[in-house]
Formats: structure tokens, C-alpha cells, sequence
């Protein structure tokens, strides 16, 4: 369970660029399913997300992840959630150039020390659950948009976190392969991960997939259509 | 313990990829850190070498020598000082030396003029030095015509060249018989330029000079060691005022390599924050830019202390001997005997290595330190 309560983001506080990315916003996030954040650019979903996981930490409020507070955690402790509770989906899939398919897949492993085989394992499976089995030594900058997107999916989900967080999955993509991220989405949340998207892509918040939708408009929650309580 | 060896692997390969993909940049820093570590290690090794082999050299030279002294100079020895000295106890053998300076306006050089008795030279016979015969393309059976005292030109006929292995001390010497050399400069018959003394036990040289300075009040007893350490100092403020210069160059070095790093690009920024996104720690991107520094650094070390070496011992040192080797004119031409100090490596190591680390630390620390999501954002 997250929960988010209060929870304000101020970028540049102080000087004549501020802006208030979220303000006091509260929310009940439960385990499983997919949640979807939609609104307009700028409306605060990626900040959001990036708050819920531990990318940045918010400038008032509180986050907790079953019943621990994230929100004041030095930053070692803050790296170990991330590492193994959030995989990260990113708008610009933010894979690193120069760096192989297999490499990008693995790189956040790196860190735990894994044998090399086990982990070249792990990678290869994921790389084949998403049909890049033939692209594994192919470099990152050389791949399509979906091909791309598949390989940010696969390196989210190599330390197998309970949290999936994918920031517009769909904004580089064509309808059909949209289609083909939010079954692969769904399969993931069937499995009993927790899945949170943001996207202004009807596409996605009007999928079959998507359990909850919350919208967001200058930095406040104006609807949440599920199981959470409605903003105050 | 192999989790952890395993964590260094995988970012030692992911250093390696990163340096490989910013190559321009990175040669060109791995080029300037290497001319950088090549000059100090060459005024090092070349400073060093030196003062090895001037030691080398003077273990052959007299233990004692004696000058006369007038209104504190050099004065020349009246040869009668010879059978005074001879009458100290503790001194062995005692021989008076003949030699001076001549200076040549042809090549503007001074050359040094010694009398040789072992040699056995004809009064109008020298051997010269490699340097000087180099200079004035001099060669056996040639005639050398030098200007004595009174103006007139003495023909010597060259009857040998002196080999290069001692050209450190010899580059710029003419040997002559006592009759040429008295012809030439005029010295007066029963006078010499100063004296040369073996003593019994070389531990009581000191002592024997006491005794001397008391015997002979005019006299200057100069000690072998004395002439060790005058050779020392030569060198080292040689040394001493090249690394300054060097220092100057360090410094430069320094605050590009901090500019590089401090002014990391966007991308590179942005890199981090997906590595600490995706899961990285602080002290992994640390641990990256640490490996990439050192094998930056080390090469750069490696390259440049391997090409001093080449430039020093194989090459002459060709570009830094008119400043440490200290003649004006006539260079010598020697092969120094290769020679690796520890100390002196671990000393290169400090003032090359380290700083470049610290430099380039800094910076990526303060990257490394920002929330993922600023980082990515720039």
C-alpha cells in the first residue's frame, strides 16, 4: 500500500522561475492492478509518479510505503526502495546509448553483484518474454520505438520489483503497438504487481487494462474514478 | 566478497563502455595527462641519472684537494706546499695538478685545459674531448692552433679523441703534456694550480683537512664528499627550477580536468540520474567515475613515464639537457645507465595521479549527490 497525504512539489522554491508542480495532494494507492494518471502536460503526473517513486522527494507531505515513511529517508536507504520495490518506465525510455540491448537490460543489476551468468539469464529471459531475443546484442540506438519501449520494460522489471511505474507508455508509439504495452501491462498487473501510468492517450485510461483512473489538473487531484475516496 | 568483486567487474565494463563512447574527449584529456606526466618524469629521471653518474664518476677523484688561498681566492700552489703536505701524517700520495680554462671566440666556448703526466703527450700533443672535437669537427692527427698567453698561435696536433663514456666530465676537456700547458698559459715553473692528496684511511679525511688548514694557513683543503654534494645542489636547483615551471603546468592541467568534470554535460548529467533511477547508489556512481579516472590517470602515467624513460635513457634527453645538463656550448653526448627508484615512482604517482582524482571527484560527487528526477531533468 502507498499512501500519499498532503503531499506538495515546488521546483525552484524562492525564485522568480517557482512552480508548483503538485500541491497537497492525498491519495490511497493499493496493491495490484493497474492505476492511471491522466490530465493535461503539466498537470503533475510525472512529478507524482517520480515522488511515489522516490526519484525526488516532495517539499511538503508525507509518503509511506506499508506504513514506512519514505519522505524523510537518507538517501541510502531511499535507493534500496527504489532498487527493489519501483521499476521505471520513462517517457523517453532513457536508455543508455552505446550500450547494447542485453547491457541496458542488465545495467540495474549491476550494482548487487549478481554471478554473470545468472544475470545474463535473468535479462535473456525478459528479453525473450518480450520478443527482443534477436535484438540482444543490437545497440539501444539502433531500435524502434516499440523495440525500445519492450527493452525499458524488460530493464524495469530485472531486479522484479512489486511496483511497475510507467510514465506516458504510449507517447511514442502507434495505436497497435499502444495495444500491444497495455496487454503486456495487464499481464504484468495480473500478476500481482502494482502498476501506475501516466498518459494523457485515451488509449490507455479508457483500456480494459486499467482498474482506477486519477486525473489531475494543476497540480490537484479533480477526479478519481476506482476505489479511492475523492479528493478533499 | 564475490558479490562485491563481481559489483566492481560489471563497473569496470560499464567505465570501459562509457570511456569508449566519448572518445575525442577522452583522448584528448588521456593526451594532455600524458605530456604532463612525460615531463615530470623526465626532469626526474634525467636529474637523477645525473647525479648517479657524476657519483659514479667522482669516486675516482681525488679524496682531498688543496688550494692556495690569496685575499680569499684561488691562488696558484707553490710547489714547495707539495713536500709540506707530504710531511702530514695520515696523507698517502701527493701530486700537484695543472689545469685551468681556455676560452675558444670561435664557437664561444670555454673549454677546460688539464695536464695529463700519465698520458704521456709530446709538448705539442692534446687529446680532446668528444663535445669539443663534435664542435670544432676536430679528429686524430689533426692540428688545433690555440692562443697563448702573449698572443701568439700554438699548433697542437690532436693525437686522440676521448672516449664518449666519460663525456659527462669530459665533453669540453684538452689534455696537454705539463710543457705544453706551461707554454700556453705562461704558468710559472715552480708553481701549481692546486694539489691532490690520497689520505691512508679515507674515515679520517675529515681530520686530515683540519690539519692541513692548520699547517698551511693559506690553504683550502676540498673533501671528495664536499665536491658530491656541490654537484647535488647544482642539480637540484636545476630541478628545483623546472618544477616550478612544471608546477605551473600541473596547476593548468588541474583546472581543466576540474572544468571538464565540473562542467559535466547535460547528457552525462542526465546519465546519472537514469543509473540512480534504475537503482544505482551514490557510491556506485562514485565507484564508476573512480575506475574511470584511474584507468584514465593510469594509463596516462604509464604512457608518459614509459616515454620519459625512452627520452632519458635511449634518446639522449635531448629536450631538456641544455637546461639540466648545464653546459652552454659543448653538450655532452652520453647514454645514461637506466635506473627505476621506487620512491621516486610513488612520488610521481602523488603529484600526477592523486590530484587528478580528487579533481574530478569533486564534481561528479555533487552530481551524484542531486534526486534522480533532477539529474535527469538537467
Amino acid at each position: 500500500m502507498i499512501e500519499l497525504r498532503e503531499v506538495s512539489k515546488i521546483f525552484n522554491q524562492g525564485q522568480p522561475n517557482e512552480c508548483r508542480a503538485l500541491c497537497g495532494v492525498s491519495l490511497d494507492l493499493a496493491r495490484g492492478g493497474i492505476t492511471a494518471f491522466k490530465g493535461p502536460s503539466g498537470s503533475g503526473k510525472t512529478t507524482l509518479l517520480a515522488l511515489v517513486g522516490c526519484l525526488a522527494r516532495p517539499t511538503s507531505g508525507r509518503i509511506l510505503l506499508d506504513g514506512r515513511l519514505l519522505s524523510n529517508l537518507p538517501e541510502r536507504f531511499l535507493t534500496e526502495v527504489r532498487r527493489h520495490t519501483f521499476g521505471f518506465v520513462f517517457q523517453q525510455f532513457n536508455l543508455i546509448r552505446g550500450l547494447t540491448v542485453l547491457e541496458n537490460v542488465m545495467l540495474p543489476a549491476y550494482p548487487l553483484g549478481w554471478p554473470y551468468r545468472e544475470l545474463v539469464n535473468a535479462a535473456s529471459i525478459l528479453l525473450d518474454r518480450f520478443g527482443l531475443a534477436a535484438k540482444a546484442s543490437s545497440r539501444v540506438e539502433w531500435l524502434s520505438g516499440g523495440e525500445a519501449q519492450r527493452t525499458a520494460l524488460a530493464r524495469a522489471l530485472i531486479n522484479d520489483p512489486a511496483v511497475l511505474i510507467a510514465d506516458e507508455p504510449t507517447a511514442n508509439l502507434d495505436s497497435a503497438l499502444s495495444r500491444e504495452v497495455l496487454t503486456l501491462l495487464g499481464e504484468l498487473a495480473g500478476q500481482g504487481r502494482t502498476v501506475l501510468v501516466s498518459s494523457h492517450d485515451p488509449l490507455v485510461f479508457d483500456a480494459a487494462q486499467v482498474d482506477r483512473v486519477v486525473e489531475l489538473h494543476d497540480g490537484r487531484i479533480v477526479r478519481d474514478a476506482g476505489r479511492a475516496r475523492e479528493p478533499s | 566478497m564475490r558479490a562485491s568483486l563481481e559489483r566492481q567487474r560489471y563497473l569496470l565494463d560499464y567505465t570501459l563502455a562509457a570511456l569508449s563512447r566519448r572518445k575525442a574527449r577522452n583522448l584528448g584529456l588521456l593526451l594532455a595527462y600524458t605530456l604532463l606526466v612525460f615531463l615530470f618524469s623526465a626532469v626526474l629521471l634525467l636529474s637523477q641519472g645525473l647525479r648517479r653518474e657524476a657519483a659514479l664518476l667522482l669516486q675516482d677523484a681525488p679524496e682531498v684537494v688543496v688550494q692556495q688561498l690569496m685575499a680569499g681566492r684561488h691562488a696558484l700552489l707553490p710547489a714547495a706546499w707539495l713536500d709540506s703536505l707530504r710531511q702530514i701524517r695520515g696523507v698517502g700520495s701527493v701530486k700537484g695538478r695543472l689545469w685551468g680554462y681556455y676560452y675558444d671566440p670561435v664557437i664561444k666556448a670555454n673549454y677546460t685545459v688539464m695536464v695529463a703526466p700519465d698520458r704521456s703527450l709530446a709538448a705539442d700533443q692534446l687529446i680532446i674531448g668528444a663535445g669539443l672535437a663534435r664542435a670544432r669537427r676536430l679528429g686524430v692527427a689533426d692540428y688545433f692552433s690555440l692562443r697563448a698567453a702573449d698572443g701568439r698561435a700554438l699548433p697542437f696536433k690532436i693525437s686522440g679523441v676521448l672516449d664518449t663514456h666519460s663525456e659527462l666530465l669530459s665533453a669540453d676537456l684538452i689534455l696537454l703534456s705539463e710543457a705544453g700547458f706551461r707554454a700556453l698559459f705562461d704558468f710559472p715553473p715552480d708553481h701549481y694550480t692546486d694539489a691532490a692528496l690520497t689520505v691512508r684511511n679515507p674515515r679520517e679525511a675529515a681530520t686530515i683537512a683540519g690539519k692541513i688548514a692548520l699547517a698551511l694557513p693559506g690553504s683550502r683543503p676540498i673533501l671528495r664528499a664536499e665536491l658530491l654534494r656541490t654537484y647535488d645542489a647544482v642539480f637540484s636547483w636545476r630541478e628545483g627550477m623546472l618544477f616550478v615551471t612544471l608546477g605551473a603546468l600541473l596547476l593548468a592541467f588541474m583546472i581543466l580536468a576540474w572544468d571538464k568534470t565540473a562542467g559535466l554535460s547535460a547528457e552525462e548529467k542526465r546519465e546519472i540520474g537514469i543509473l540512480k533511477a534504475i537503482g544505482w547508489e551514490t557510491s556506485d556512481i562514485l565507484a564508476m567515475k573512480l575506475w574511470e579516472g584511474m584507468l584514465l590517470s593510469l594509463t596516462a602515467f604509464l604512457a608518459g613515464y614509459l616515454l620519459a624513460w625512452w627520452q632519458v635513457f635511449h634518446d639522449g634527453a635531448r629536450w631538456f639537457a641544455p637546461v639540466l645538463k648545464g653546459w652552454a656550448v659543448l653538450y655532452p653526448d652520453f647514454r645514461l645507465t637506466p635506473a627505476v627508484d621506487l620512491q621516486q615512482l610513488l612520488v610521481l604517482l602523488g603529484i600526477t595521479v592523486l590530484p587528478y582524482i580528487v579533481a574530478t571527484l569533486i564534481p561528479i560527487w555533487r552530481a551524484a549527490i542531486a534526486d534522480p528526477d533532477a539529474a535527469m531533468r538537467g
